[in-house]
């Protein structure tokens, strides 16, 4: 399911009136970042202002960010947000539910596989499902994503196929899906490329005289690359529709956020002149409200947002890391108290938002999503041994041509033995 | 019949004509528009299409080549010119591990119609990283295709071509040959983009050499001439893929073969021409193939580029060395 965006679109000017000039407005524990100014562009800068003035004698271990939801499972309001799931059915956050469940499951069965030597190495999301599906379930159809290669829970919400998403990790190809087939591109591996080339492509969306936006995911780590840094600066000079959502999972491989930056991060987007803000990304009813606000802002022809889920990655970077060597029990239990699923699961509880059968028909539907994936990817057939040699250019090239040659030869060679034997 | 022109106005033309025919063709870069380009090569088609199709950029060579990538996702034929070979280094890597693998990677769904501009080559009296010839480094990676004209004519139609194609092409072109004026004619018939010419008919031994080094062939195959020796130029025009058919036919008959290139010679293009003819022309070759190029030091100061450049002794004396086995 999708949750209806309309209302993301409608309010984006009474959201800024209601909110007024005030600047920051709190919930129990969540602080806005910024003032309602950056609702319009010539102010842009106006938001970072108010977010580090928000911050300033906070120590970073306790950041401001926007929250709806608060871990406890309890709705804060937000005059600056709240207009953006103003709309949000008991369906709608069902269905949110439902999604980060299944994600996280099949994220599960992901690692199993890779522990079974089904798959040669898995990039886990575990702990980043509300990031994931609340700026994921933001975004409309006509919109393009350019995913790091770790948004398993955004490509859920594009409709690729889970098991599509396997085929590299399995070795059998280098990307496999066809980009256009869902507004999904390919994962990429270096960090931070893809930001330009969502960039590029937001530049062409206003070429196209479009009203589509274009998300970038990378995460902390990638914000040190100058490919992000560039791709900031080319968003900005020509006002590109693209909305940065980085996930600052606390951890690039071994390295902490503070090796990455000594200002928090969604700062950095005020010297690039547009506007920054941070969002609890644990809480998928804020990233849905904040990446709304972001994308409406790209529609309407305000340029490039910077947001910075504030979220943390459970498990380890990838199946071939080891966190036990660089980070202890301690923090991560102190995360899981911040579990983005159980947050909204008891927000859906104490709201009575589910009937009787919800979690135990979720729980089904979860198995039979592992027992598919399971399935799917040992089914997976090895590739043709000509696929190496298939497009690595679409006009053809006289060389990759003499080798196929030589290389069938070769193997051809094999049958003649066999034959003559 | 066509109309003498220099090579900078040439490829001028070429884009103009490209910017006019198809309307998602978009030059880029650094001072391509009101400037019109460092060496002028983009002058006046700001002017006639506007800022929207001939794009001023920020000073960033990762972030033209890859906004080019993004724009080629969204369907557009981004033409980005990198202003000096030197600078093309902080693009290399979007250049090689992501357009040059985007068609591989998405199975054949995706295509990259982009073509990358690099003046290249030393004998202007640059300062450092304006003199470089790195098209090894780019004909190594496949996905990509790496092109260099010699002549007014190949630079016009070379670009209608490689703008034409599906494919990431980098086009090199070599600025020492800017100013030389050729005949181009604008209707004609063009060679494939990857077909090697011979420039020049000869029985004794074969000069095989791309972009600046052609003309440089010329000059010596008429010097050689002098001296009774009767040489064949053959002008590669491609670097990636090569035309080895059309080196294999003039050795073949030559029995002779040398490589000229600005490029060091270590790992260079000749070195892949010399394995591969040898392979070919093993029972032909009268004498081991010969490369005279760049040596593998630092492209030098202004003051010394004429002793590491190849000039016209030097490849004769390679010419000697081939014809003494």
């Amino acid at each position: 399911m999708t949750v209806d965006s309309s209302a993301a679109r409608k309010p984006r000017r009474s959201a800024a009136d209601k909110a007024g000039t005030t600047g920051s407005t709190t919930g129990a524990t969540g602080t806005n970042t910024g003032t309602a100014g950056a609702q319009s562009g010539a102010t842009g800068t106006k938001r970072s202002t108010g977010a580090a003035r928000a911050t300033r004698g906070k120590k970073s271990t306790e950041p401001e960010l926007v929250q709806l939801l608060t871990p406890e499972g309890k709705r804060v309001k937000n005059a600056e947000y709240d207009a953006y799931v103003a709309g949000i059915t008991a369906e709608d956050l069902r269905g949110l539910y439902r999604d980060m469940v299944l994600t996280r499951r099949f994220d599960a069965e992901a690692t199993a596989l890779q522990r079974q030597g089904e798959l040669g190495l898995w990039a886990s999301l575990l702990g980043q499902e509300a990031a994931q599906i609340g700026s994921g379930r933001a975004l409309r159809d006509d919109d393009y994503v350019f995913p790091t290669y770790r948004e398993h829970g955004v490509a859920w919400c594009r409709g690729v196929d889970p098991t599509n998403l396997l085929g590299m990790f399995r070795g059998v190809n280098n990307g496999g899906w066809d980009p256009n087939g869902n507004n999904f591109h390919l994962y990429t591996i270096v960090i931070g490329s893809q930001a330009l080339h969502a960039t590029g492509y937001a530049m062409g969306i206003t070429k196209d005289g479009a009203d589509s936006a274009v998300i970038a995911y990378f995460g902390d780590g990638a914000s040190s690359q100058g490919d992000v840094a560039e791709s900031f600066t080319f968003s900005a000079v020509y006002n590109a529709p693209v909305v940065f959502f980085c996930q600052n999972n606390q951890w690039a491989i071994s390295e902490p956020t503070e090796k990455q930056s000594r200002v928090p991060l969604y700062q950095r987007a005020q010297g690039f002149g547009f506007p920054g803000v941070r969002v609890d990304g644990n809480d998928v009813l804020a990233c849905l409200a904040v990446t709304r606000w972001a994308l409406e802002r790209a529609r309407s022809g305000e340029g490039p947002t910077l947001v910075e889920a504030f979220t943390y990655r459970m498990g380890a970077h990838t199946t071939s890391d080891d966190p036990t060597r660089y980070r202890g029990d301690e923090e991560r239990a102190a995360w899981e108290a911040k579990d983005p699923i159980l947050r909204l699961r008891r927000y859906l509880e104490a709201s009575n938002h589910t009937n009787d059968g919800f979690f135990a028909e979720l729980e089904a539907e979860s198995e039979a999503l592992g027992k598919r994936v399971r399935e799917a990817v040992r089914a997976m057939p090895d590739p043709d041994h000509f696929a190496i040699f298939e497009n690595v250019y679409a006009d053809g090239h006289a060389l990759v041509d003499e080798e196929r040659a030589q290389f069938a030869a070769y193997q051809a060679s094999f049958a003649d033995a066999e034959g003559g034997r | 019949m066509g109309e003498k022109m220099a090579m900078a106005k040439a490829i001028n033309e070429s884009l103009r004509r490209a910017l006019d025919t198809d309307p998602k063709v978009l030059v880029m870069g650094e001072d391509v528009g009101k400037l019109g380009g460092v060496f002028r090569v983009t002058d006046g088609l700001q002017k006639d299409f506007g800022e929207s199709r001939v794009i001023d950029t920020p000073l960033a060579e990762s972030g033209i080549v890859g906004t080019a990538i993004g724009l080629a996702l969204r369907g557009y034929r981004p033409v980005v010119e990198i202003q000096f070979d030197g600078f093309v280094f902080p693009a290399y890597d979007q250049i090689v591990t992501q357009l040059a693998k985007m068609h591989a990677r998405s199975l054949g769904k995706v295509k990259m119609p982009v073509v990358i501009r690099i003046p290249y080559g030393g004998g202007i009296g640059a300062v450092e990283h304006h003199s470089e010839s790195p098209e090894a480094l780019f004909a190594h990676v496949a996905g990509l295709k790496v092109v260099s004209p010699s002549n007014a004519s190949d630079a016009y139609w070379m670009m209608q071509q490689a703008i034409q194609s599906d494919d990431p092409v980098i086009y090199f072109e070599p600025k020492r040959r800017y100013w030389d004026k050729a005949e181009v004619d604008v209707e004609a018939i063009p060679a494939p983009l990857h077909k090697a010419q011979v420039v020049r008919e000869g029985t004794d031994l074969t000069l095989a050499a791309y972009g600046p080094m052609v003309k440089l062939c010329q000059e010596v195959a008429a010097a050689a001439a002098e001296e009774g020796k009767n040489l064949e130029v053959v002008d590669l025009r491609s670097v990636s893929p090569l035309d080895f058919d059309t080196i294999q036919a003039s050795v073949e008959k030559t029995r002779r073969l040398v490589v000229v290139h600005e490029a060091p010679v270590f790992f260079g293009s000749g070195a892949e021409i010399a394995a591969r003819i040898t392979e070919r022309c093993f029972y032909h070759l009268e004498a081991p193939v010969l490369r005279v190029g760049g040596y593998h030091a630092p492209y030098p100061p202004a003051r010394l580029e004429e002793e590491y450049l190849p000039d016209l002794d030097r490849v004769l004396d390679a010419v000697d060395r081939s014809l003494a086995f």
